[in-house]
């Protein structure tokens, strides 16, 4: 694909800010390593050789006990095993585990003591002897497992959904700046109608009659904010249509679909890229807050605001609020930097040219 | 290029008839119409082949919607627009584009008028894309590297873009796009406003070159009366959307009728025409969505009498032959038509004015 001499331009303008661009390509990694949890962050062994067979248990059905020679018909419990065959020296059966040994749901419990001979209830704190780097919760769940997991799936969703709102509603916007007339009028009473209803409280309503679950939540999300970027596309549509190139490409006798797709939003396709990172930074925190709330993820999904939740309620376990909101900050900034940087490339009064 | 083509008449390529075009004004949350604009207001005339109608104005008159009107880019209110006998205002999309063959626009903002994000052979090629002529890419090369020697620009590299050219080589690349379909008619649209002076000239010398070589007609819209004198065979003056005069262009610089078309002239600084001075006129335009009853022109005019105020003067031919042969100028064989009551009388003060003064 040949791009453009200005969009060449932007995007070198983009990697020379480089706050931006280091962030974009650390948070890609990121989204990439979250997206590959699996083999990072589980419970399930990497690798298991039994008997000179080789096992990849990370992903498909689980490897049932028996099968590697254990009398339990359930999951193999890698961890356990690992120890095990690691005391037997005599057989050449191993397992690597990931790096957190660990996946999001399951329950851990030690049996500590504090100097007083008391045992120790979770929440744990960190420690290397058990792998659990950031500690645990109060359910004994691994907070680094947690978070990676929580992470991804607020990414995911804020992600998909920003995408989905704003191809549908800059579409609309499209459609409505191009043909106007009655569709405009009754499109823009509709997004006038719907940006007055304050959306965290009719979430928080929904939310309390159904069950909120992650699609749910995407659903509602979604009927809150399609018309992301509409208002835009709208204005500038109906600047675009009035500019003499599109009148005569009219004039050439151009149907509609050239028009829209040649002259108009390839003209018009900087706002959607500039808004992109701040709907993302929006949805996360407003997915973030709800859940906080409990009007958002339930458990045992792994979520973010649960976890702020938590550790907000027990201070003195300090190790959850600080890892959670350390990480939760340092994505929002990321995010925050990519999309500063995004409207500054962009951003026709700092560099100026003809367009 | 000053004389008419009236001798012998050949069918007319574009017959205006009536134009209207009213822009509604709508207000409220279901905007409802509260009112019209009137942009073009019952215009005629017609364009023979190889002829160059001029439209002069000042701005807000409703030059360039008139342009827009014919060209159908604004849907027409009223009116008929006939292109080579057939009416281009109500033919049907299928047929339009078939017709748009004949007749292209230049527009006024050169670099405007081109997509930024397209280069020189993609703006080039759209017209042959449109109109569904299938052309190998190397044909489409060559016949884009002729239209552009043929504008005057022979060794232009085909995959810039138009923000690396200057303003008189994108207009030119502009005429290369309309010529694209060998067209007869071309309306253009302030064609040379937004360029330098030096540039401009060059412009016009071009299409005056292209109608000699092309045969073609123009319509020329302009604020610059000495660039529509320099190219065109008739001129139309323009006043709040309506006709206020319309004849050969030699008449109408030697011997002007309407009040608005002397103002005009008179703007232009001059050591000869004295007897436009008193004809300087002051204020603005008024509103088309309000216009003034009776004669449009009375609010501005300086001879306004009663009758103007009330009563609207139609377009009619004029004849001071008698008058002018007093003071010696050109006898006009053309139709001049004004709409003016009192045309006559104010051409004969002019003929005292100009002989107290001598």
């Amino acid at each position: 694909m040949k791009l453009h001499p200005s969009t060449l331009q932007k995007i070198r303008r983009f990697k020379s800010i480089r706050r931006g661009y280091y962030s974009l390509i650390l948070l890609t990694a990121f989204i990439i390593f979250t997206c590959l949890a699996e083999l990072f962050v589980n419970s399930r062994a990497l690798l298991v050789k039994y008997e000179g067979k080789f096992y990849f248990p990370t992903y498909g059905a689980p490897i049932m006990g028996t099968e590697l020679g254990e009398d339990y018909p359930y999951e193999v419990k890698y961890r356990e095993l690992k120890k095990k065959w690691e005391a037997d020296k005599s057989s050449d059966n191993f397992i690597i585990m990931p790096i957190i040994k660990f996946n999001a749901y399951e329950n851990n419990f030690y049996d500590l003591k504090d100097q007083e001979g008391y045992k120790i209830a979770p929440p744990y704190p960190p420690s290397f002897h058990h792998g659990h780097y950031l500690g645990t919760d109060r359910n004994g769940r691994d907070i680094l497992a947690r978070l990676i997991y929580a992470i991804r799936v607020a990414m995911v969703f804020a992600l998909l959904l920003s995408l989905i709102t704003i191809a549908i509603g800059s579409s609309i916007g499209l459609c409505m700046g191009y043909w106007g007339g009655i569709l405009d009028l009754t499109g823009y009473r509709l997004l006038e109608i719907f940006s007055a209803i304050p959306m965290l409280y009719s979430i928080i309503f929904v939310t309390s009659i159904v069950k909120p679950s992650i699609v749910v939540l995407f659903f509602v999300f979604l009927f809150f904010n399609w018309m992301t970027g509409l208002a835009d596309m709208r204005h500038l549509t109906f600047a675009a249509k009035a500019r003499e190139y599109v009148l005569s490409a009219r004039a050439l006798g151009s149907g509609k679909r050239r028009i829209l797709f040649k002259h108009i939003l390839p003209n018009n396709m900087y706002v959607v890229i500039t808004a992109l990172p701040f709907l993302i930074y929006n949805h996360i925190t407003v997915l973030t807050s709800l859940s906080y709330l409990g009007f958002g993820l339930q458990e045992p999904t792994p979520s973010i605001g649960l976890l702020i939740q938590q550790g907000a309620s027990s201070f003195q376990k300090p190790w959850i609020i600080t890892s959670v909101v350390t990480l939760l900050i340092i994505i929002l900034v990321m995010v925050t930097f990519i999309g500063e940087s995004l409207r500054e490339a962009f951003d026709p009064k700092k560099y100026s040219q003809y367009e | 290029m000053t004389t008419a083509t009236t001798a012998k008449k050949p069918s007319p390529i574009l017959r205006v008839e009536n134009l209207h075009k009213y822009f509604p004004v709508l207000k409220g949350v279901f905007r409802r119409e509260v009112g019209r604009n009137l942009a073009v207001n019952n215009v005629s005339f017609k364009v023979y082949p190889q002829e160059t109608v001029g439209v002069v104005g000042e701005s807000g008159c409703g030059k360039s919607t008139l342009a827009k009107t014919i060209m159908r880019l604004y849907e027409p209110s009223q009116g008929r627009v006939e292109l080579l006998g057939k009416d281009l205002a109500t033919v049907r999309p299928r047929e339009l584009r078939d017709m748009r063959r004949d007749i292209q626009m230049i527009f006024q903002d050169p670099l405007n008028s081109l997509n930024p994000r397209m280069t020189i052979y993609d703006v080039l090629s759209e017209p042959y894309k449109i109109q569904g002529i299938k052309m190998s890419y190397q044909e489409t090369a060559q016949t884009i590297k002729a239209l552009l020697a043929q504008v005057g620009l022979p060794d232009v590299s085909l995959t810039r873009y138009p923000h690396e050219f200057s303003g008189g080589q994108c207009q030119r690349i502009g005429i290369a796009r309309a010529l694209a379909l060998r067209p007869k008619l071309l309306v253009c649209d302030e064609p040379v406003s937004a360029l330098d002076v030096s540039v401009q000239s060059q412009v016009v010398n071009l299409l005056l070159t292209l109608q000699q070589e092309l045969g073609l007609a123009y319509i020329f819209i302009s604020h610059d009366l000495t660039v529509v004198r320099h190219i065109s065979d008739k001129v139309l003056v323009m006043y709040l959307g309506e006709v206020v005069e319309f004849t050969d262009s030699h008449s109408l610089y030697t011997h002007p009728i309407h009040p608005y078309t002397k103002a005009l002239l008179a703007a232009i600084p001059s050591v000869e025409r004295r007897e436009l001075r008193r004809h300087i006129i002051k204020g603005e335009i008024p509103s088309t969505m309000a216009p003034p009853p009776g004669c449009k022109f009375h609010t501005r005019c300086p001879f306004a009498k009663d009758k103007c105020r009330h009563e609207k003067p139609k377009l009619r031919k004029i004849d001071i032959s008698d008058v002018i042969k007093k003071i010696g100028k050109h006898d006009p064989s053309a139709p001049h038509l004004a709409a003016c009551h009192f045309a006559e009388e104010l051409a004969v003060a002019d003929v005292k004015a100009v002989e107290q003064d001598t």
